[in-house]
């Protein structure tokens, strides 16, 4: 899908995943997926993948067999446009409308351990693969939206996501280094969080830190600047479960 | 949620020493913090840890709350008969958790 006429700020020969940002200890804990601490949520993941549920009594391997063969590629083309529910879900949205209307059961809560788990094993098949959303079309709303916001200045700070991002990443704020604010790596276990959250999570946290008022998890705004990002950040591989500080 | 990731080799050969890797899921609070009413969430880190490799203890351990969360363990165990590695832990609260990994000895 060719997103005609829309410049980058950061061109996509220059992309890199927040992993080259981060320190030695992060990156060695993220490479090696026995002691990566997301890797709990991927095994939970896995098995809640394989248990009936709800009243329609069925598991997600009930339709959609082996994870490892019908979820490749898909994480990677989150957020996307549904039809059925007629906007841009997550990955996590996804999850919980197929709960709602095939398993019949209730939908789980944002950043529950549960929820967490089935879109870490979800997001984990996508590992390495290339992030690539389609943002024409019924989704084009949606990007306009999300790409306005970011653009915006938020809060008591008055800062835009992309005066960090886009013009200051690699700098250094407050001994922090500034990434260039991709969501490759989500869901992610963060170290400050001590366990893995989303990437909804992460964004509502920066919004916390410039001081703006945080949209509730789930929110159509987050999902908006989450379809942005994953533009933004085009060809970057998936490294769900990452680990960042 | 699974209680803890235990990592063998999948096969040992008799006599040599072999990494076995544990991480752990808990919260390991350390009852320095605080809640948003300010009130202190209590301490519950787990307090010890043991492994024993065919009911042989290879390694004991106590945690207090300088580990993180999710404690990760890495050691080594000279390779003798296959057999279980059994982990057992108990945390601040009194809650025991468990674990065991086979190992296959060559």
């Amino acid at each position: 899908m060719l997103a005609v006429g829309l410049e980058r700020s950061l061109p996509l020969g220059a992309l890199k995943s927040g992993v080259t940002f981060a320190g030695a200890d992060v990156r060695e804990m993220q490479a090696d997926d026995l002691s990566n601490p997301g890797f709990l949520w991927v095994e939970s993941g896995e098995k809640l993948w394989n248990t009936p549920t709800g009243a329609a009594n069925k598991s997600c391997a009930s339709c959609h067999g082996d994870a490892r063969a019908s979820m490749r590629g898909v994480a990677a083309q989150y957020p996307k446009h549904d039809a059925t529910a007629n906007a841009v879900q997550d990955l996590d949205a996804r999850i919980n409308a197929c709960r709602v209307r095939k398993q019949e059961a209730t939908p789980l809560a944002r950043e529950s351990d549960d929820l967490l788990s089935l879109a870490a094993w979800v997001a984990f098949q996508s590992r390495g693969l290339p992030l690539r959303v389609a943002i024409e079309g019924p989704a084009r709303a949606a990007f306009d939206r999300g790409e306005a916001f970011y653009k915006a200045r938020h809060g008591q700070m008055n800062l835009a996501c992309a005066q960090c991002h886009d013009q200051n990443w690699g700098k250094r704020l407050l001994s922090e280094g500034l990434s260039q604010g991709h969501g490759n790596a989500f869901p992610a276990y963060r170290l400050e969080w001590q366990k893995l959250g989303s990437l909804q999570r992460r964004i509502r946290a920066c919004l916390f830190g410039i001081r703006a008022e945080m949209p509730p998890p789930g929110a159509p705004e987050l999902t908006d600047v989450e379809l942005y990002l994953a533009w933004r950040a085009q060809g970057l591989p998936l490294e769900a479960p990452g680990v960042r500080r | 949620m699974p209680d803890a990731r235990i990592t063998v080799p999948p096969s040992v050969p008799r006599g040599k020493p072999f990494e076995v890797r544990i991480i752990v899921r808990h919260p390991m609070e350390t009852g320095y913090r605080t809640d948003e009413s300010g009130k202190s969430i209590p301490r519950n880190v787990i307090r010890s840890l043991s492994c024993r490799y065919n009911g042989e203890v290879v390694i004991s351990a106590k945690l207090s709350s300088g580990i993180a969360a999710n404690p990760y363990l890495r050691f080594f165990v000279t390779a003798k008969e296959s057999g279980p590695l059994a982990f057992e832990w108990v945390d601040d609260s009194g809650l025991r958790g468990s674990d065991t990994a086979s190992v296959t000895v060559a």
